[in-house]
């Protein structure tokens, strides 16, 4: 149990694992937040029935699994004859199931801000543009910041799924390795640790915002 | 743009099959949810204790629960138990993920509502001459479930789509893993996964809808 046979060469392995997991959060994140920035303004401020369609392909995105939505978008992009490589599908699809949530994140902290301080700082000559970037932006990220730290950490674990379109990333590199040494546990267990010191303390840190901005309200 | 011919009927004709799987993937999601509830009450329970040697692994659980993918817990459930010697079907091992997963969700969504609920109510009921496992059954518990429903459902609708992680360990019953063994033979990938997506969103709105109807029968006064 106590002797392995991973070297720290398979360990480097796994760290490049972590450094694409980590990659494809990010990238997924980042076009997940700017897309939900763009479809939560839109959907906290233009005609409900103007949006239904938008609403409702948001809405598919959280309603079927992610892995069926990384083979289906796979399968999408063959089908069209687009050629993308796996890595770029996956940062892709990923992107827009982050938007999906981000949306409701986004449109949850416009209104969180009061319609009486939007109407008062429209009252004092500021420009709608004006209010939404020094009224609304301000207040609404105590309300956003939270779940938003929350929804990354839930992007970072779902991207484990990207193995499905063969992606070597940390669980699917812990998974080459444990084809080749047999030791299934500890491997596994080196591979949570490393998750779990990614996702650990900003989920802390995450609550820990989130207690004390409640507190001042 | 398109050179390539969409075969819907041939996913059509697949149809029955995915529908057996559906009925598999409830089944998953429904027996992982009950067994989930179960722990979780009891997890809250051992979280909320004074003694460290009861709080330290419902935390624990918790802990590595929420900071770790699904896919790894279910991963761990079929190629790491099996380390020890403890091989796990497919089947088992997914409805042990899953189970995992939902207790350690729901462990802080009922320790919420516990939060929620005044300490005065059980002292009432034990001043009526409760004891302690009567009231918190009879007056705690009740309140929590109803407190605690809209994110009950909202696991709900994540267990279902947690089964389809199922086909990674090669679980070939359930709908996703139905729908990729008709593929590995059809190669008719995108018509039959977007039927398989279509009967996912239906399964998960049919859930979602029927806990707001239950919700409205069990929790009014």
């Amino acid at each position: 149990m106590l002797g392995t046979a991973l070297t720290l060469n398979d360990l480097l392995f796994l760290g490049r694992g972590a450094l694409v997991t980590i990659a494809v959060t990010v990238i997924a994140v980042l076009g997940g937040t700017l897309l939900g920035v763009a479809f939560g303004v839109l959907r906290a401020h233009a005609n409900r029935w103007l949006l239904l369609p938008l609403v409702f392909l948001l809405d598919v995105f959280r309603s079927v699994p992610l892995l069926i939505q990384l083979i289906l978008g796979n399968a999408f992009q063959a089908v069209a004859g687009w050629g993308w490589s796996p890595f770029a599908t996956s940062c892709v699809i990923l992107s827009l199931y982050t938007s999906a949530y981000a949306t409701e994140i986004v449109r949850g902290a416009i209104e969180a801000v009061p319609q009486t301080t939007r109407r008062a700082a429209r009252s004092l000559g500021l420009t709608w543009r004006q209010d939404m970037a020094s009224i609304v932006f301000p207040m609404g990220l105590r309300v956003a910041l939270p779940s938003w730290i929350g929804l990354t950490l839930g992007v970072m674990k779902d991207s484990a799924l990207v193995l499905w379109l063969g992606i070597i990333e940390l669980l699917r590199a812990s998974q080459i390795l444990i084809t080749r040494l047999q030791e299934p546990l500890f491997i596994l267990t080196v591979a949570g640790a490393i998750y779990f010191a990614l996702s650990f303390p900003i989920a802390r840190l995450g609550a820990r915002l989130e207690r004390r901005w409640r507190e001042d309200d | 743009m398109f050179e390539y011919t969409f075969q819907w009927r041939q996913a059509f004709r697949a149809l029955p099959q995915m529908l057996e799987g559906a009925l598999v993937t409830l089944q998953v999601a429904v027996l992982s949810m009950a067994m989930g509830v179960a722990i979780a009450v009891l997890l809250a329970l051992m979280r909320n204790s004074s003694s460290p040697w009861l709080r330290a692994p419902a935390t624990a659980w918790v802990e590595v629960a929420r900071n770790t993918p699904a896919l790894f817990q279910i991963y761990m459930a079929h190629f790491g138990l099996a380390g020890l010697g403890l091989y796990l079907d497919p089947f088992t091992a997914l409805l042990a993920g899953i189970t995992f997963n939902n207790a350690g969700y729901l462990c802080e969504t009922f320790r919420g509502a516990l939060r929620a609920i005044p300490g005065t109510q059980a002292r009432a009921g034990r001043s009526l001459g409760m004891g302690a496992a009567q009231a918190f059954r009879l007056i705690v518990m009740p309140q929590m479930f109803r407190i605690s429903f809209p994110p009950l459902t909202n696991q709900m609708v994540w267990a279902i789509l947690m089964t389809s992680l199922g086909v990674t360990v090669g679980l070939a019953t359930d709908l996703t893993g139905v729908t990729q063994d008709l593929n590995s033979r059809t190669f008719r990938t995108f018509e039959l996964f977007a039927l398989a997506a279509v009967l996912y969103y239906l399964i998960a709105k049919a859930v979602a809808g029927g806990a707001r109807l239950l919700a409205w029968r069990l929790f009014r006064y």
